[in-house]
């Protein structure tokens, strides 16, 4: 078997609140291969964001390992870009060039006239050549997401995190993001770890799905995705598909009559 | 279910788009008048030559130039001691002494929020001093500035240091805290951390209220000033503008009291209408923080 780019063992995360000590998710295991789609999937609370958060190297495993690349994650670093759900990401400062920019210029991982090349480039590819010197401020969401994702791109990173990135957009835009997101990925062939507590979004964007039980997030299922997107919405497989994480994620209400 | 409550049947329908040709410009520029009347510089000076238009008239109608000198007079003196160069003099040293004050407070403001901001410890040593010394009056201590440094610019200097550092250093601290954990973390992301964490990253996001704190420091540095050099006077031969004041008013010379006080509006209204105004449409407004 070939060594996998992510690979987690046995992460067990805590963290403190005031007056609580709070198990986000409890020994998970999980490894992300080069060129994977991979949906980390559960509802809400269950730690998901925490976990890729540790990935992200924000906070540290109480319990277990996190390695990239066969190296222990310590600290954030440009290797893993992570792209947020909030708004909030981009720098109101800048540009939605300059924005693009900055983690190339200050990482210097690219020469700056490369850097400026690449810059332009991620903003074409993400269709905002005509917005590029427009400050965020005066960006609709979509866009702003957009600038985060050439953002994050741009720099390619060893691993694309995203943290439930078209949560907060309108259903429509959110449609359009994901579409965008795959034909990019069809051009690119990067490595993404999506967080995501919506089974649709999880079954179009992901290659592969892990499945995370409420809290404390434990492992319920990894199942195979590939295969799966806008077009096959409608179709049997995707249903049967969509049904099978329900069941694993709420128990099958019929067949066991609520939770033993 | 009440048949009566269903909405009736209606037929579905579906349109070519209308022409939208029609409608001429769906933009266009804005008349010279409209312009004009929403212009913030034409209507802060219609406010200004309103409330000069009332002090003219009630200081007419007062006729008691030792009480209420009118508006008229007091720029004439203004204007006397402008060409005669006191008023100039007075100023330039009032205003080299704030500068001195204003740079030294902002370089404490500085050292004791990085303090803050890289530890606890130093984020509770700074909030108990604030806490101690931003509610004591600059001008309390200067009988102390006066043991302390003796008569001259340098007891100045310590009182506006005073009353400039907590201000500046509260409003930063409170910038600092309130950046959002996203954009926190998208900096440390891309593995900044240390000086240029803050350089890069903390105070852009918190500039909003660090140039309102930079506004207040001014205000409360220039108010400490000229109440300063009124109480203690002239040091060597040259005084500042509280000096010119407190002639003037020893001479029962209102006019000149008046002018004195004009002059440090004049220079209130520029500082804060022209240098603030101007980083401030460069920077918050320009990032749309501010509005």
């Amino acid at each position: 078997m070939t060594s996998a780019l992510l690979d987690a063992k046995g992460v067990t995360l805590q963290y403190k609140t005031p007056r609580h000590l709070v198990t986000a998710t409890y020994r998970v295991d999980f490894s992300v291969h080069q060129g994977d789609r991979y949906v980390i999937l559960g509802p809400s609370g269950c730690g998901k964001s925490t976990l890729l958060k540790a990935v992200g190297g924000f906070m540290s495993p109480a319990e277990g390992s996190i390695r990239i690349r066969e190296r222990e994650i310590r600290s954030p670093g440009p290797d893993r870009m992570m792209v947020f759900q909030e708004f909030e990401q981009l720098m109101p400062w800048k540009t939605a060039y300059q924005n693009v920019i900055f983690p190339m210029k200050v990482t210097r991982k690219f020469a700056s006239s490369e850097a400026t090349e690449r810059a332009d480039t991620a903003i074409a590819k993400v269709g905002l050549t005509e917005f590029r010197d427009i400050y965020p401020h005066m960006l609709s969401g979509g866009m702003k997401m957009r600038v985060a994702i050439a953002r994050a791109m741009a720099l390619e990173p060893d691993i694309l995190l995203m943290d439930e990135p078209f949560a907060a957009l309108d259903a429509l835009t959110r449609r359009t993001m994901q579409q965008e997101l795959l034909s990019l990925w069809d051009q690119l062939r990067f490595t993404v770890l999506f967080v995501t507590h919506s089974i649709e979004e999880a079954i179009i964007i992901g290659s592969r799905i892990l499945v995370l039980s409420p809290h404390p997030g434990r492992v319920r299922a990894e199942l195979d995705a590939s295969g799966l997107d806008h077009n096959s919405l409608g179709k049997p497989e995707f249903g049967a598909l969509s049904q099978r994480i329900h069941a694993l994620l709420f128990g099958n209400a019929h067949a066991q009559g609520g939770r033993t | 279910m009440n048949p009566q409550q269903t909405p009736p049947h209606r037929p579905e329908l579906e349109r070519e788009l209308a022409e939208t040709a029609v409608i001429g410009d769906v933009e266009r520029p804005l008349t010279l008048h409209e312009r004009i009347a929403s212009n913030d510089a034409v209507q802060r000076l219609t406010i200004l030559v309103a409330l000069i238009v009332v002090w003219e008239i009630y200081a007419r109608w007062l006729n008691n130039s030792l009480l209420f000198p009118t508006f008229s007079e007091t720029v004439r003196t203004f204007g006397k001691d402008i060409a005669n160069g006191v008023l100039i003099d007075r100023t330039f040293t009032s205003l080299r002494t704030l500068a001195i004050g204003y740079a030294f407070g902002l370089a404490f403001a500085a050292v004791f929020t990085t303090m803050a901001v890289a530890s606890g410890v130093g984020t509770r040593i700074l909030s108990t001093l604030t806490a101690m010394f931003n509610p004591l009056p600059a001008i309390a201590l200067l009988p102390l500035a006066l043991i302390w440094f003796g008569l001259g610019t340098p007891s100045l200097v310590f009182v506006i240091i005073h009353s400039v550092l907590w201000a500046v250093a509260l409003n930063t601290l409170s910038g600092f805290r309130s950046v959002p954990e996203t954009l926190r973390m998208s900096g440390r992301n891309v593995g900044l951390t240390g000086a240029r964490y803050v350089g890069l990253i903390l105070i852009p996001a918190a500039f909003p209220s660090i140039l309102a704190g930079l506004k207040i420091g001014w205000a409360f540095a220039w108010r400490t000033l000229v109440a300063a050099e009124l109480v203690f006077g002239v040091s060597a031969r040259s005084g500042g503008i509280g000096w010119y004041i407190f002639e003037a008013r020893n001479d029962l010379d209102t006019a000149t009291v008046f002018s004195g006080l004009l002059t440090v509006i004049l220079i209130g209204l520029a500082v804060e209408s022209v240098i603030f105004r101007a980083i401030e449409a460069r920077t918050v407004t320009l990032w749309g923080m501010q509005r």
